[in-house]
Formats: structure tokens, sequence, C-alpha cells
């Protein structure tokens, strides 16, 4: 695929949330080790609703609005951590794509790039701190070192940073979030937030493929 | 799991629906699941609320009322509220004086209370904030989320809540909670876990002999795993914490706090207030006032947290002001 349109953006929406759903209750087990039990249950009821909510836009929406549509609903229905975090990662896409009906490989990087800044910014967390951004970091990252490969080629790369990342964490001690009350008994458990992270890479780069 | 619940996506809004029933003169329930005091909004007066995840009943929904909160937003189980929920209670009772943000300093409850706040500002709402972080069991430092907000959160509002009723501004209201909040402290221990009705099994194993000591309220595993022990060496074990942190010592007014996790009898919770008092006699610490009983919880939890607040006559005077919500009454 040389552009990534808005069929694509749906079909990773959904992709995303049939994920979720499935893997709901391993993402709840990961944070009730570590966190307060709900990280599966909320991800599913937001993106089951960013779901709905795109279904009821026209099909002509741009990128922009439907990235825009995803943020807002996530906001409004996840709540704890994963709303404002995963809402302003899809509200940064959306600014970043603005009203283009598709994007190319440096755009569609570039629109990752403003994800991964907006999730820093509201969680303040840093690489290390064991979060998502220690998936979605080294995955954009990865996704720019391939984007001259073109778009399927790049989100290859970056899915697989993704996880690689998600497992480089599971050995340090938390510093953010709730898994961060823990101290040092938050070690050696694998993190829910990059977990979920991780799978948003994957269905971003399946999405691609199925295209 | 057994519990009383039809579904467990339900129970929120079933339980809000009873709460509406059995105490319909104190508050009422508004889109999107706001507990709003009954004759909000007050002309003139500043508006308190709070708001976090479902579970830790009667915190907060059982504290909207006269004297204390002006509305609360609940959560999914555990979970925080969203946005939407605290702007809506912001404009539900903006009596033109402003609004208090009482936010317990968890990462979810801290970034959807900010992101509440931009919006009612950019709609004209003056909104203040005040973070409570008050639990010991977590080491504060400026590389993580910093301490948790828990029991100090329940004296907070009941304080707060009285210099509103009051009259009181919205700086005079936002300095008195920032100094609650410098002056309290708080540790908690849990001898069982308990169940997310969504999550569906025990949050985490323990054995019969067993006890996880510096919990939060999320049914989350603390600190650390201990060897279960006597109640008196369980309350020394979150004293002594709570003695050093805050500095509370010789010639000292507080209010003492020994708080119930959901699942343990007033009988025991007694006992533990036995040795707090007697600590606090030790050291030459007079408890002024105190609090016994199950009002911020973690679902069916069995445990405790003791939760000390350095008084001085302001304080007091305004946890004595006449106060009639579901969870607390007095004076009325």
């Amino acid at each position: 695929m040389s552009a990534f349109d808005s069929a694509a953006l749906r079909r990773f929406v959904d992709l995303f949330a049939d994920r979720l759903r499935e893997r709901r209750d391993e993402l709840t087990q990961l944070d009730s080790a570590i966190g307060d039990a709900d990280h599966g249950t909320n991800m599913d009821r937001g993106f089951t609703a960013a779901r709905g909510k795109l279904a009821e836009l026209d099909a002509s929406a741009d990128l922009g609005a439907l990235a825009k549509t995803v943020g807002m609903t996530l906001i409004s229905t996840v709540g704890g951590a994963s709303g404002p975090l995963y809402g302003t990662f899809f509200l940064r896409l959306s600014t970043s794509f603005g009203d283009r009906a598709e994007a190319g490989p440096a755009e569609l990087g570039a629109a990752l790039r403003a994800g991964l800044e907006g999730l820093v910014q509201r969680g303040k967390a840093e690489l290390d701190d064991k979060t998502m951004v220690d998936a979605i970091s080294p995955a954009v990252d990865a996704y720019d070192a391939a984007a001259g490969d073109g778009i399927g080629p790049a989100l290859e790369a970056a899915a697989e940073a993704a996880a690689t990342g998600r497992d480089r964490v599971t050995p340090l001690v938390a510093r953010k979030g709730r898994a961060s009350y823990l101290g040092e008994r938050s070690a050696n458990h694998q993190d829910p937030g990059a977990t979920s992270a991780t799978i948003m890479v994957e269905a971003l780069r399946d999405a691609v493929a199925e295209g | 799991m057994k519990k009383l619940i039809n579904a467990p996506d339900a129970v929120v809004d079933e339980a809000l629906a009873g709460m509406v029933a059995a105490h319909g003169d104190l508050l009422k329930v508004v889109e999107p699941n706001v507990i709003v005091r009954a004759d909000a909004p007050r002309q003139g007066k500043v508006g308190v609320i709070s708001g976090g995840g479902s579970g830790h009943e009667p915190m907060h929904g059982g504290f909207v009322g006269m004297g204390m909160l002006d509305a609360a937003c609940p959560g999914a189980v555990f979970t925080s509220p969203v946005p939407d929920q605290m702007l809506a209670a912001t404009k539900a009772v903006d009596g033109g004086a402003g609004v208090l943000h009482i936010v317990k300093n968890y990462t979810g409850d801290v970034m959807n209370f900010e992101l509440a706040a931009e919006l009612a500002q950019a709609e004209g709402i003056e909104v203040a904030s005040v973070v409570i972080a008050d639990d010991v069991a977590v080491q504060d430092s400026l590389y993580t989320a910093g301490r948790r907000g828990v029991g100090g959160t329940v004296l907070a509002e009941k304080i707060v809540g009285a210099a509103a009723e009051e009259g009181q501004d919205l700086a005079a209201v936002t300095a008195l909670c920032q100094r609650v909040q410098d002056n309290v402290r708080s540790m908690g221990m849990a001898l069982t876990s308990c169940t997310v009705p969504a999550a569906g099994k025990p949050t985490f194993e323990i054995g019969d002999d067993e006890m996880e000591v510096g919990v939060g309220i999320h049914g989350e595993p603390g600190r650390e795993r201990r060897k279960l022990a006597s109640a008196d060496e369980i309350t020394e074990a979150l004293m002594n914490p709570i003695l050093d942190d805050g500095g509370f010592g010789q010639g000292d007014r507080v209010l003492a706090f020994v708080n119930g996790m959901g699942g343990t009898p007033l009988l025991e919770l007694y006992v533990v207030y036995n040795k707090v008092a007697a600590m606090c006699r030790d050291r030459g610490i007079t408890i002024e006032r105190n609090l016994i009983g199950s009002y911020i919880t973690s679902l069916e939890m069995a445990g405790t947290s003791i939760t000390l607040l350095k008084l001085d006559d302001d304080l007091v005077r305004l946890w004595d002001a006449p106060v009639n919500t579901a969870a607390l009454r007095w004076g009325v």
C-alpha cells in the first residue's frame, strides 16, 4: 500500500477493537498483578464505543475527522488513565492528518510521532518508566527508519519494535501509573499498558496488510 | 464470584438509582452519572466536587449534601470517571463563586480532572484543584506517580465542605484544602483481596496466614506481603510510619480516623482504635476528634487504614460544623 486512507483507518480501529475483545481477560489479568484489574474491561468498552461512532460517520469522512471521533469517544468512555492517554493519541493523529483523505508514508509517520508526543505530554512518562510509551516510542522510531521502504514494511518494523519494547521493560520497576505503588514488586511483571499499545501497533500493521 | 448484583455491567447504575430512591431529599443524579446535591447550584457559594472510581462507597456519593460535597462523579468500579462527568458536575454546582475539584492522586483521576478543568475554564467557570496524596506507604518522588490519595480525602471533603458552606471564597477554600493535605497522613493494610465485578475473580490470591501491608483502595497488592500478626502489631506497623512521616509528637492535637476497607467489622476497628489511642497517649498526642467506620472502602476487602490529621481550632470548628449527607450527619 502506498497510502493510508480512511478505509485503512476504519479497518485499523475495527481490528484493534476485535483484538481488545479477544484479549480483554489477558489484559485485565496483567493489570491484576500490578494494577487494579480494569485495563482490559476499560479498553474493550472504549474501542467498542469508538467503533460504533465511526460506523455513524459518512463514508467520505477524512482521516482527521475519523481520528478525532475515536479520540473524543475514548476520552468520554474509557476513564482511568487509558482514556485520556489513548484519547490524546488519536486526537493528535487527527490534528496531524488534518483534512487529508489519505496519508503517504511520511505523513503517517508524522501523525504517529505527533500521537507519541501527545502521550508523553499528557502522561509525563519517559522511556523506562514502564508504560505504553515504552512500546510506542521505539515503534515510531522504527517506523521512521523504515519509512523509505513504504508503509507496509515500516509498520512491520514498528510492530516488531513495539513488542521488543514491551518485553524489554518487563524486568523493570514501574515509575508511573498504579504499578508504581508496588515499588520493587512491580519488577518482572509484563506491563498492561505496553501490552495494549503493542496490540494497537500490530492491529495497524495488519489493517494495512489486509488493504 | 458471589455478589449481590444483577449483572456486572449494571452495578454502578443500579446502585446510583438506589441512592436516589433512598436519599432523594439530599441528592439527585444527572446525566452522565453525576450525583448532585438536591438544592444545587447555591448562588454565591463555592462548589466543591470530587469523584473517582466506584467501589469505595460511601465515598464520594455518600458525602454529597449540606456541609460537604456539592457533587460526586462515580466512574466504573475502580476506574476514574471521565471528563464529561466532572464538567457536568462543575456546571451543575457553579453558583458564580467558582468550583473546587478535590482529586485523589491517581494517574487516571488527575488526568481526567485536568481535562475537565480545562474544559470548564474554557466555558468561563473558575476552577481550582487540590490533589490529595496522603498515603505514607508510597515513597513520594518527582520521578513517580507520587503518593496515593486515601483516607485523608474523607476528612478534606468534610472540612472543606464546611468552609464553603459558611461562605468562604474559592481562594480560601482551596488554601484550606491544601492545608488539610499538608497535615494529613494515612496507611492501610488488607487481610483479603476483593473481586471487581467485571473481572469476576479476586484481584490477588492471599494465604490464610498472610496480609498485605501498604495497600491502597483498589484491591491492589500492597508494598509487601507479611505473615499475619496481632491487631496491636498491625496497628503499630501502620501508625509508626504515619507518626514519623507526619512529624506527629508531644503536644499535637489530632483527628484519628480508623477506616474499614469494606469487609471488616466495627468490632475489629475498635480493637485497632484502642491501640491507636494508647500509642497517641504514650507520645503526648491528644486525639480531639475521631472517626471510626467504613468510609473509604475497597469493595468487600477486609482490612483497615489509619489516618491522622493535625488539628487547630479552625479545623476543629469546621469538622464540628453541621453536615447532612447519606454517610455523615450531625448538627442537623
